[in-house]
């Protein structure tokens, strides 16, 4: 029922044609069968509306401005996390770019702008790669990417200099916003300075000043470390010891599975010097979740698990949130992760830009988003703005347990001279990027 | 001949008493506590609580029947709209509405009512008499602002993710124009003399004013408090003096009622209420105005002619919507 009352009022929208909607179809018809009857040749390479396929009783396609977003996503092999509850849905990410397409379209269909999502995935980056530049030739113009941080760079650089705009939503790599930024490439996702900073706050707020630091043996949970001691110097906390947990991955379960594990956390975390909190980076959710209850010593867990600082928690209800949850749940027929939010937020920049500017084209969009006048609702209670000297989405953070909000970030008491929001992260002062403002 | 003096002695102190007492002209407060469930009952002379009563699940938006015998509650959680009696706030019975409805309005004649329901891009059209859906219209991403023209031929409905005012015929029940806002609209009003239309906008942190006549925009009201950051001035509630001169804005977690000129669009005062201030009534003779402060479960009294807040009154937890009725 809803389905028809949409396209009856989208025909209606084309308000002034509304009475001579069928006029306007009868006459293509009619136009159309002069055009083949007299040229038989020409007939053979008709476009669908010359061969009588506009005559839909909506307003006629052509005034409808439509707006290709490309999604590219590179399929990285990761080991499965430990908790059941944890894994990867096939479309993580993806669900929350259809919704804001979604989102987009329902004002698009006030404003005559259609936004269609294409999906380019691979596993091999340069194949990836390939792909885009082949959509990017073919007339899109804009990309939002879950590709590894390398591969960003790469993409970026292949375009350069071509009417393409980048939104990565994926990579927390704060290089890709300093040393590594590039022009045409902005950033939903909070990098792990954002995130580290945003938990550092509130464990000081609380005064949890004395950390244990536990890495895991990846590349990705040492960069989170190096965030998490960056934010402890920053902040006013203390790491009073740091250990690694070096394991063998094996399989996520057995048939057996708390004994061993039972054993095992007590004996890797006696014997350390009094502390607060075990801040525990484990960003593969490999062992991390094995820590709480199980420390020698009765502390809270946070950091990749226990409490966790994240763009989204499936059970934010804040802000209008529940609205929010209840159409992605509708849509995709499972809760909205992080990914999927940082996804959302991309294919919204684009869609709110297209309908402030009356445009689909990166010429009218690109510099109105770099622009001060451009902010997004991201049901984060306040405007979210970009970062102007290197594309990154300023953005309140929320700290989370398992299953509620706990705090936001920034937390009150944190001054800054321009935005509380740029406290969390490496601030304009201390940045690397040269080429964004290029 | 005793009993008759004292007929007339008694009537003489009955007259007496009415003649040197003015009648005390209390009116009620409706305001719906969003986390308890309940409606706190508020007499606008004594200026406290009289009564707190139980609703259903989540109640925001409150409106009264033309004739304030119902108060007519959107009940969010329980995705329905309830009518209790004005007076001996008893359950009078449901009316059907969309998934989670918001807010409400009436049709100046008292008959259909407009719902704005915040989870399916609807606003629902019901007869409150027959208790009956009588239409649905699409309208964009979590509708939640409803204005009502003066002469009820145009209902405005604000869409918080698509950043609209929709302007809806209330005869076709069909949108005629959409005039694009900033971010996250939330209410929608007109002027007594139809010639304004305010529409609040919470994240962009705006209030913009549009001709009906033509939709297009006269003015957009900006705001500068000192001390407050600019993300913290969430314009929400608005309500206009029925001489139409004088708006009050609130500004969300700012804290603050804004007092603006309706010529000049320029602020002329702020004034501290309680925290995170949503939603406004005036009592009927405009010298009260109620403020809803939803984080600190409480709502601030305002003196319209001294501009000044002169109480605080403690209410349920969250106080979200506001109405006054005239008795």
């Amino acid at each position: 029922m809803i389905e028809a009352t949409v396209a009856a009022n989208r025909s209606d929208l084309g308000v002034s044609l509304a009475g001579t909607r069928w006029g306007l179809a009868l006459a293509i018809l009619v136009a159309a069968f002069c055009v083949s009857s007299a040229t038989p040749g020409l007939a053979q390479t008709a476009t669908p509306a010359a061969s009588g396929e506009g005559a839909e009783p909506s307003s006629p396609k052509k005034d409808v401005l439509t707006i290709p977003i490309i999604l590219a996503r590179e399929k990285i092999d990761k080991p499965l996390p430990l908790s059941l509850l944890d894994l990867p849905p096939a479309d993580d990410g993806i669900a929350g770019a259809q919704l804001g397409l979604k989102d987009n379209n329902t004002t698009g269909r006030f404003v005559n702008q259609e936004f269609i999502l294409d999906v380019v995935e691979d596993a091999d980056p340069d194949k990836l790669i390939k792909d885009v530049l082949a959509k990017v030739e073919g007339g899109a113009q804009f990309v939002l990417a879950d590709v590894g941080p390398d591969t960003l760079v790469k993409l970026a650089d292949t375009v350069a200099g071509k009417d393409v705009l980048i939104i990565n939503y994926g990579a927390a790599d704060d290089r890709l916003r300093e040393e590594d930024c590039r022009p045409q490439v902005m950033h939903t996702a909070p990098t792990r300075a954002m995130i580290a900073d945003a938990l550092a706050q509130y464990l000081v707020w609380k005064k949890w000043r004395r950390w244990f630091l536990v890495l895991g043996p990846k590349k990705e949970d040492k960069l989170f470390a190096d965030a998490l001691r960056r934010a402890a110097k920053r902040f006013g906390a203390k790491i009073v010891e740091e250990r690694t947990f070096a394991y063998e991955t094996g399989n996520r379960r057995a048939d057996g599975g708390f004994e061993q594990v039972q054993q095992q956390i007590p004996t890797f975390t006696q014997e350390a010097p009094d502390y607060d909190v075990l801040v525990v980076a484990d960003e593969g959710n490999l062992f991390g979740d094995y820590l709480p209850y199980r420390t020698w010593d009765a502390r809270p867990v946070a950091g990749t698990a226990g409490l966790v600082a994240t763009s989204w928690h499936p059970a934010i209800e804040m802000w209008g949130g529940t609205q929010f949850q209840n159409r992605f749940k509708r849509m995709a027929n499972r809760s909205m992760r992080p990914l999927d939010y940082n996804a959302w937020m991309a294919a919204r920049i684009i869609g709110e830009a297209a309908t402030r500017k009356s445009s689909g084209s990166y010429k009218d969009l690109a510099p109105f988003i770099k622009s001060a006048d451009f902010e997004l609702a991201a049901f984060k209670g306040v405007r979210l703005t970009l970062r102007d000297w290197n594309g990154q989405l300023r953005q309140p953070v929320p700290i989370v347990s398992p299953k509620l909000l706990v705090s936001v970030s920034p937390q009150l008491g944190f001054l800054h001279q321009f935005t509380v929001l740029d406290t969390l992260g490496v601030d304009k002062p201390e940045t690397k990027c040269a080429a964004f403002t290029q | 001949m005793r009993f008759k003096v004292g007929c007339v002695w008694t009537l003489g102190v009955c007259v007496a008493l009415m003649v040197s007492t003015p009648a005390a002209l209390a009116d009620t407060a409706f305001v719906t506590n969003e986390k308890d469930n309940t409606v706190s009952v508020i007499d606008t002379e004594k200026l406290e609580v009289i009564k707190t009563f139980k609703v259903g699940h989540r109640p925001r938006g409150i409106i009264l029947s033309k004739d304030a015998k119902w108060l007519i509650i959107c009940v969010s959680d329980d995705n329905i709209i309830q009518v209790y009696d004005t007076r001996t706030y008893e359950f009078i019975k449901l009316l059907p509405s969309g998934p989670d409805p918001e807010l409400l309005i009436l049709h100046p004649s008292g008959n259909p009512l407009y719902i704005a329901n915040e989870d399916d891009n609807l606003v629902t059209v019901v007869d409150i008499e027959q208790g009956k859906i009588l239409t649905d219209i699409p309208v964009g991403v979590e509708p939640e602002g409803m204005g009502m023209s003066p002469d009820g031929k145009v209902l405005v409905n604000t869409s918080e993710t698509t950043n609209m005012a929709h302007f809806i015929s209330t005869e076709t029940n069909k949108t005629f124009d959409n005039v694009l806002v900033d971010a996250r609209p939330r209410v929608a009003i007109y002027n007594k003399a139809g010639t304004q239309l305010w529409v609040s906008s919470e994240i962009g942190g705006t209030v913009t004013v549009i001709n009906p006549a033509d939709r297009k925009i006269i003015g957009k009201i900006h705001f500068e408090i000192p001390g407050i950051t600019r993300e913290a001035i969430q314009p929400v509630g608005i309500r206009i003096t029925k001489d139409d001169k004088t708006a009050f804005v609130a500004l969300g977690p700012a804290n603050r009622v804004a007092i603006v000129n309706t010529e000049t669009l320029k602020v002329e005062k702020y004034l501290l209420v309680g925290q995170r201030v949503w939603q406004l009534a005036f009592t009927p003779d405009d010298k009260l105005l109620f403020t809803t402060n939803g984080t600190s479960n409480d709502v601030s009294v305002i003196d319209v002619d001294k501009q000044k807040v002169i109480k605080s009154i403690r209410t349920g937890r969250y106080p979200w919507g506001v109405v006054v009725a005239p008795f």
